[in-house]
């Protein structure tokens, strides 16, 4: 490994996305929001605790959004006119506050397990 | 304005701050500036490919498309970090007592530059693509607070760069009997960071188990949207409430770096 020239470097990363490929776990309950307006809808979203949580986002506004919780540990861009998904959980009880980055004055909700 | 500012801050400063370290790291290298301009412009180039190509990149592997794709930039880029940790441990000393004789002497020096362009390129773009499409949004929504949010944008880009440049000339006062370490312990502490961001990401795609979520919560004490917390997160991947796995990457990543170096350092 004396050199890494760009195109090892290109091999290395299309190897690495391609790993990461792999089927992936299926969530236990799935959830939708829309994002309309800079507004998630519904704002308040109730789900089970202790378990894995499938979050499909639409954003049917023509502008990115990024869907953004400290709570729950999420971080995603989602672009204009498409879908997102996020896993969380499994979740203890409680309410975890999450927000759309880009809009964070407008785009404001809440999740509650329970 | 000021929110965009803000959002442009912290997207910005991540970038800034490894440029910074990367800027210092390699203050003897012949046309350095050369390769950190080519670096930053290959990751602008690339942002603006990736933020184009955003919504097809999102809908591969299940809608995880950017996750992976994401965490497949920070892998690596700690591999080559850490190759240029190893690298330099072993080459470093006589670095530093050629370059001041002789300029051209640190051409050897040159194979591990290529790698930090790469690594540059890659910082770039992991949060180039988000400022593209955020940047985006603004001009596509065309209302009248368009251009304060743009200029509000600039003003939070050039905060962000400012830092990094701070970093840069603090570091450069570093004796030069010290600096490799410092800049050696700076990139290790880049490349464990970077692991565990990976972990987080590869978490969220549901790839990996948390293995325990949260090891610890410390968000009471620093939290992460703090500023003092978000520079150790882009300094050294600081997370208030990390999982196990996120821990784990952190410190497997960290321990065979710093064994990697000490197997490479020459006898004396």
């Amino acid at each position: 490994m004396r050199k890494m020239p760009l195109a090892v470097s290109a091999l290395t990363l299309s190897v690495l996305f391609g790993t990461f490929m792999a089927p992936l776990a299926q969530a236990d309950e799935d959830i939708k929001l829309v994002i309309e307006n800079h507004l998630f809808v519904p704002t308040e979203i109730r789900v089970s605790a202790n378990q894995k949580i499938r979050i499909v986002i639409d954003n049917r506004d023509a502008t990115p959004e990024e869907f953004e919780s400290q709570g729950l540990r999420a971080e995603k861009v989602i672009p204009g006119k498409s879908k997102g998904v996020v896993v969380v959980g499994p979740l203890k009880p409680g309410r975890y506050a999450f927000y759309g980055e880009f809009n964070a004055k407008t785009a404001q909700g809440v999740l509650i397990a329970e | 304005m000021l929110s965009t500012a803000i959002i442009l801050f912290r997207e910005v400063l991540e970038a800034a701050l490894i440029i910074g370290i990367i800027a210092a790291a390699t203050r003897d290298v012949v046309r350095r500036g050369y390769w950190i301009a080519g670096g930053i412009l290959l990751g602008i180039g690339g942002s603006c490919l990736v933020a184009a190509f955003a919504g097809a990149i999102s809908g591969l592997a299940e809608g995880m498309g950017q996750e992976l794709f994401n965490a497949s930039i920070l892998g690596l880029a700690v591999l080559m970090l850490s190759w240029h940790n190893i690298w330099m441990a072993r080459h470093g000393r006589e670095l530093a007592t050629q370059a001041g004789a002789v300029g051209k002497s640190v051409g050897s020096g040159s194979e591990s530059v290529t790698v930090l362009l790469t690594v540059i390129g890659l910082a770039v773009l992991r949060e180039g693509s988000e400022v593209v499409l955020f940047l985006y949004g603004v001009i596509a929504q065309g209302d009248t607070s368009a251009g304060a949010m743009l200029a509000g944008g600039a003003l939070g880009i050039l905060a962000g760069v400012a830092v990094g440049v701070a970093l840069y000339f603090g570091l450069l006062r570093i004796p030069l009997r010290w600096f490799f370490q410092a800049t050696s312990l700076l990139i290790l502490f880049l490349a464990a960071g970077m692991a565990g961001q990976a972990a987080r990401l590869l978490i969220q795609a549901d790839v990996l188990p948390t293995l325990a979520d949260p090891l610890w919560d410390v968000s009471g004490i620093l939290p992460g949207n703090s500023v003092l917390g978000s520079v150790l997160h882009a300094l050294a991947g600081y997370d208030p409430q990390p999982t196990g796995m996120h821990m784990l990457f952190y410190a497997v990543t960290f321990v065979i770096v710093l064994v990697g170096m000490r197997l490479a350092a020459p006898k004396r």
